[in-house]
């Protein structure tokens, strides 16, 4: 059987497993943004505590292989009483992982911002926070665009870890197909082309999006 | 209308501003001349507590603005403040730049805020550069909607720190216009520059500063007339 045909034959295992993909991938996206900003904003907290906590985080995140985290979320968290599904254990580990990274990304592209964007602000009456929203978070996200979109490419494709915890994303569905057919190489290839085309397209829209944040400002 | 007692500031051992005393009247221009590194921007930028004094206090309108439990927020919005680089808001559009206050701080609403910052653009001679952005500026332009972008919260004082010192020379005379207008208009000001000939013409009253101190301090003629210090007669020799 040819690579099409069984892409063809097998599409409804395929599509099911980028459904949770995809899924996995966006939750992952979102709330690792979310938190990411949040991380950030502690690690330059004027409270030492809280710039501990934040720096402990990332490092300790950034430290431990992504796959040691999910099976300490999913094997690791029953012993004190708390069950996830193997969803939710797979989106929260993407979603801290990527926190982590983000956040540090998030930080290089605060700092990066000019010091008198914060003073001209604040000249004006504006608090801190409101500064923060309207001035520098996004200078500091545009300046840093490239970055963030290199680790969203990088969750899409790290998403695959969750296939260890039984999710059905699209390696699981290919060793499914595997386990059918007896074939080794081509499922493997059609989710690899599969993730091309999702990480290729990303990056894709990620470099339009650019060019049209350039075009504004920008001397 | 701002009183500075004794204001003293130092970045870790070194000491930039030594005691300063001054009172700064409604209506009244002030301009700080000296030397650079003699603390005169410092001195501005305490004023608006964009540099936290070490020692000193400041009253601004009767409050004194140094106080622990004081809203620097609420102050800052009746002092506008322009900057040497301009800090004009790279992802913002010109009347963008000048709305963002009004809008954020003081709640107005839309159509007033643009009414009020379309009267400024006039003023600065740049209504058609509303939907510009600043990178499409030149810096005499970009300089003029940063006086309007302060002028938009009608601050009671504006403070200038050096503004036409990042201009190329052709741009410079366009700015000094427009504090010129405003000088007449009865704003209060206090303004550092090296700009000799306009400190002459639209000062009040010129201050010397220089190690911290203000060494001297007068009308123009007296200050570039008569100069009492030696240190001022130097100075001055220098960069007349």
């Amino acid at each position: 059987m040819s690579v099409l045909d069984m892409a063809y034959e097998y599409r409804n295992f395929f599509l099911s497993g980028l459904k949770y993909t995809l899924l996995l991938a966006v939750l992952g996206v979102f709330f690792g943004f979310v938190l990411g900003i949040v991380v950030s904003l502690l690690r330059m907290s004027k409270w030492r505590i809280l710039r501990f906590i934040a720096t402990a985080w990332v490092e300790f995140l950034r430290g431990t292989p992504m796959l040691v985290q999910l099976f300490l979320i999913h094997y690791g968290l029953p012993e004190f009483g708390i069950s996830l599904s193997p969803i939710q254990s797979g989106a929260i580990t993407l979603t801290i992982n990527s926190s982590a990274y983000l956040a540090e990304i998030f930080r290089a592209g605060i700092q990066g911002v000019d010091r008198g964007q914060m003073e001209a602000a604040r000249s004006l009456g504006m608090k801190q926070g409101m500064t923060m929203r309207y001035i520098i978070l996004p200078q500091a996200l545009k300046n840093v665009l490239p970055a963030i979109g290199n680790e969203f490419i990088t969750i899409i494709k790290e998403s695959s870890i969750v296939s260890m915890i039984g999710v059905a994303d699209l390696l699981f569905e290919a060793r499914s197909v595997t386990s059918i057919t007896y074939e080794g190489l081509n499922p493997l290839i059609v989710i690899a082309a599969m993730y091309f085309v999702l990480t290729f397209t990303l990056s894709k829209l990620l470099g339009i999006l650019e060019r049209r944040l350039n075009t504004d400002d920008r001397g | 209308m701002i009183e500075v007692k004794n204001l003293q500031k130092s970045f870790g051992k070194l000491e930039i501003l030594k005691g300063i005393d001054l009172n700064i009247h409604k209506g009244e221009v002030v301009v700080v001349i000296g030397p650079s590194g003699s603390g005169k921007s410092t001195f501005l930028r305490c004023l608006n507590l964009l540099e936290q004094p070490t020692g000193g206090e400041i009253n601004f309108e009767g409050q004194s603005i140094t106080a622990k439990r004081h809203d620097i927020n609420v102050t800052r919005e009746k002092m506008g403040m322009v900057f040497q680089q301009f800090n004009l808001f790279p992802h913002k559009s010109v009347l963008q730049n000048i709305m963002l206050a009004p809008l954020k701080v003081r709640k107005q609403q839309s159509a007033e805020a643009e009414k009020y910052a379309m009267e400024l653009l006039r003023t600065v001679g740049l209504e058609d550069k509303r939907d510009a952005y600043p990178a499409q500026l030149s810096g005499g332009q970009k300089q003029r909607i940063a006086i309007a972008r302060a002028l938009a919260m009608q601050p009671h004082v504006m403070l200038f720190d050096e503004p036409t010192s990042a201009l190329d020379p052709e741009m410079v005379g366009e700015v000094l216009e427009v504090m010129k207008q405003l000088a007449v208009g009865g704003m209060t000001m206090v303004i550092v520059t090296h700009e000799m000939g306009f400190a002459r013409e639209v000062g009040d009253r010129i201050l010397f500063m220089d190690g911290g101190v203000i060494v001297e301090q007068g009308t123009p003629a007296e200050v570039f007339g008569n100069p009492k210090h030696a240190r001022t007669r130097d100075f001055l020799s220098k960069v007349l």
